[in-house]
C-alpha cells in the first residue's frame, strides 16, 4: 500500500476513520521526520483529553483494571483509548504484546480503541513515543486515554511525566511495609488501588499503604516530577504546588477489577483529581514542568542522533576498542567523540569565517 | 533519528479449540526474530480478529486452528477483514491442515499454510517477505 501524505492521513483520522487513525499511530511510533510532520499538524487539536496512567507490578491486575475502567467510562458516554505497553526484548527488539487478552470483552465497541505498543528500548515503563501516541488519540476526540505501563518494579516512573493522573495498582501479599516506604513508584501515585481485594491480606496492604501516605506527606508531592531523571540542580523545576495551597493527598481504593467492584469509586477519585488539577493555582506550573521535561528528553535524543551522524564511520568502534583495551576511560573516550563530531559537523569554510 | 519499521504480526486463535501451545511457540519465534507480536488469546470471533488487526495496524494476520474448522472459519475471517478495509492485510494459517484442503484455502485468500514440523525459520522468512512486498 502506498504511503499516504501526512495531510490526507491526519484529515482522515481527525474525521473518525479508524484505519487512518491506526496508520497514524504507526507513523508516530516509527519516528523520524514522518512522525514530526503529522505531530506538528495534530498538536493544536490536543489538550482536551484526560490521560490516566495505570502502573504497578506484574500480576496486580493492571489490564483487568484498565478493561473495567474503560467500561465504566463508556457507561458515562466517554470515548476511550487504551495504550497498553509491554516490554521489548533487549536482545532481539521483538516483543509479545498480550494485554488484549484481558480486554477481550471490550471488543465490538466503536467507542473504544485499544493499541498495544512495545517499549522499543526505553526503560521507564513506557515507550519513548507513548506520550505522542496519547496525543494522537487526544487530537482524534478520545476524552479518556488509559495508559497501561509495563509490569513495573520500583523505579519505572516515566508514566508520572506523561499521565495527568497516576493510578498505582497493588495487590495483597506482594510485600511488607518496608516495600511500601521505599522511594520510587509509590511516590508517583495520585491514587492507590488495592486490586484483588477479595483475597486474604487486603486489609494489611491497605494499612501499610495508609501508613506510607500518613508519614510521607506533603513533602512527597514536591519532587515527583524528577524521578527517573537525573536532573542537575539548575534543571530542577520549581515545586509542583504553591506553598500556601493544600497538596493532593493520594487516596486508597479497594477494587476487584474482574467483578467490577470498586470501579465507580475509582472513577470518582480520578474525577476528583482531575478537578483538583484544573482548580489548582499551580496548574500552569505543573504543565510547564511537564513540557520542560519533554523538551529536554527530545533535545537529548535529537542531539545524540545528530552527534552520531556527524561522527566519522569507525569513530564509535575505535572508542569502544580503546575503552575495552584500557587505553582510555569511558569519560575521556566520550570527550574525544564529541570533539571528533564537532570537527566533522562544522567544516571550516573560508567564506563563513568572514 | 532514522525512521525504522518493525514488523507487527497478529497471532489469533479463532474458533473453539483450546490448544494454544502452537500459537505461543510461533509468537515466541517471531519475537525472537525481532517482530512485535500481538497475541489475543483463545476463542476469537472473526469480528474480534478484524478489530484487533485494524487497531494494531499489523502487517500480517496469523491464524492457529487445530479444530478442523478451518474451511468454515477462514472465508468468514477473510470476508470480515475485507469489510473492515483490511483487504491488503495477508492471512497465513498454521495447525492441522489436511493436504487436500491446501488448494481450497489458497483460493480463499490464504497466503501461507504451515503444518506440524514446519521450521519456525521458514515462517519468519515467509512473513518478512510478505510484509516487504506490502511495504515496498
Amino acid at each position: 500500500m502506498p504511503e499516504r501524505s501526512a495531510d490526507a492521513l491526519v484529515a482522515d483520522a481527525l474525521s473518525g476513520n479508524r484505519r487512518a487513525l491506526s496508520r497514524l499511530l504507526s507513523r508516530v511510533e516509527d519516528g523520524g521526520q514522518p512522525a514530526c510532520d503529522v505531530l506538528a499538524q495534530l498538536y493544536r487539536h490536543t489538550g482536551s483529553a484526560h490521560w490516566i496512567g495505570i502502573t504497578g507490578a506484574p500480576g496486580t491486575g493492571k489490564s483487568s483494571l484498565v478493561a473495567a475502567l474503560a467500561r465504566a467510562y463508556r457507561a458515562q458516554g466517554e470515548r476511550v483509548a487504551i495504550l497498553a505497553v509491554d516490554p521489548s526484548s533487549p536482545y532481539t527488539g521483538g516483543a509479545i504484546l498480550g494485554d488484549r487478552i484481558r480486554m477481550a470483552d471490550l471488543s465490538g465497541d466503536p467507542g473504544i480503541f485499544i493499541r498495544s505498543m512495545a517499549t522499543r528500548g526505553a526503560l521507564g515503563g513506557l515507550a519513548d513515543t507513548t506520550r505522542d501516541l496519547a496525543r494522537v488519540f487526544d487530537a482524534c476526540g478520545f476524552g479518556i486515554v488509559l495508559i497501561e505501563t509495563v509490569g513495573a518494579g520500583q523505579n519505572e516512573v516515566a508514566v508520572a511525566q506523561v499521565a495527568h493522573t497516576v493510578v498505582v495498582v497493588e495487590a495483597p501479599g506482594l510485600g511488607d511495609d518496608v516495600q511500601a516506604i521505599k522511594a520510587g513508584i509509590l511516590e508517583t501515585a495520585d491514587i492507590l488501588v488495592v486490586n484483588k481485594s477479595d483475597l486474604p491480606g487486603a486489609a494489611n496492604t491497605v494499612r501499610a499503604l495508609r501508613t506510607t501516605i500518613d508519614t510521607g506527606h506533603p513533602a512527597l508531592k514536591t519532587s515527583w516530577r524528577h524521578h527517573g531523571q537525573l536532573l542537575t540542580a539548575e534543571e530542577t523545576p520549581a515545586p509542583a504546588h504553591a506553598p500556601d495551597e493544600p497538596a493532593w493527598v493520594p487516596m486508597i481504593v479497594q477494587t476487584v477489577a474482574t467483578a467490577h467492584e470498586g470501579i465507580d469509586a475509582l472513577t470518582g477519585h480520578i474525577h476528583a483529581h482531575q478537578s483538583f488539577l484544573k482548580n489548582s493555582q499551580s496548574h500552569g506550573t505543573i504543565e510547564r514542568a511537564r513540557i520542560h521535561t519533554e523538551l529536554l528528553d527530545k533535545l537529548r535524543d535529537r542531539l545524540l542522533d545528530r552527534l552520531l551522524n556527524a561522527l566519522p564511520a569507525s569513530a564509535l568502534d575505535d572508542a569502544i576498542d580503546r575503552v575495552a583495551n584500557r587505553e582510555a576511560d569511558p569519560m575521556t573516550a566520550v570527550t574525544t567523540l564529541i570533539e571528533q563530531s564537532s570537527r566533522t559537523a562544522a567544516p571550516p569554510r573560508p567564506e563563513s569565517v568572514l | 533519528m532514522a525512521a525504522q519499521r518493525t514488523i507487527r504480526v497478529l497471532i489469533a486463535k479463532p474458533g473453539l479449540d483450546g490448544h494454544d501451545r502452537g500459537a505461543k511457540v510461533i509468537a515466541r519465534a517471531l519475537r525472537d526474530a525481532g517482530m512485535e507480536v500481538v497475541y489475543t488469546g483463545l476463542r476469537q470471533t472473526p469480528e474480534m480478529i478484524a478489530e484487533a488487526a485494524l487497531q494494531e495496524d499489523v502487517d500480517v494476520v496469523g491464524l492457529s486452528i487445530l479444530s478442523g474448522a478451518h474451511l468454515a472459519l477462514v472465508p468468514r475471517i477473510r470476508a470480515v477483514l475485507d469489510d473492515t478495509g483490511l483487504a491488503d492485510v495477508p492471512l497465513i494459517i498454521g495447525g492441522i491442515i489436511p493436504e487436500e484442503d491446501r488448494e481450497p484455502l489458497g483460493a480463499m485468500g490464504i497466503k501461507g499454510i504451515f503444518g506440524p514440523g514446519t521450521s519456525t525459520d521458514d515462517i519468519v522468512a515467509f512473513i518478512r517477505n510478505l510484509s516487504g512486498e506490502n511495504h515496498a
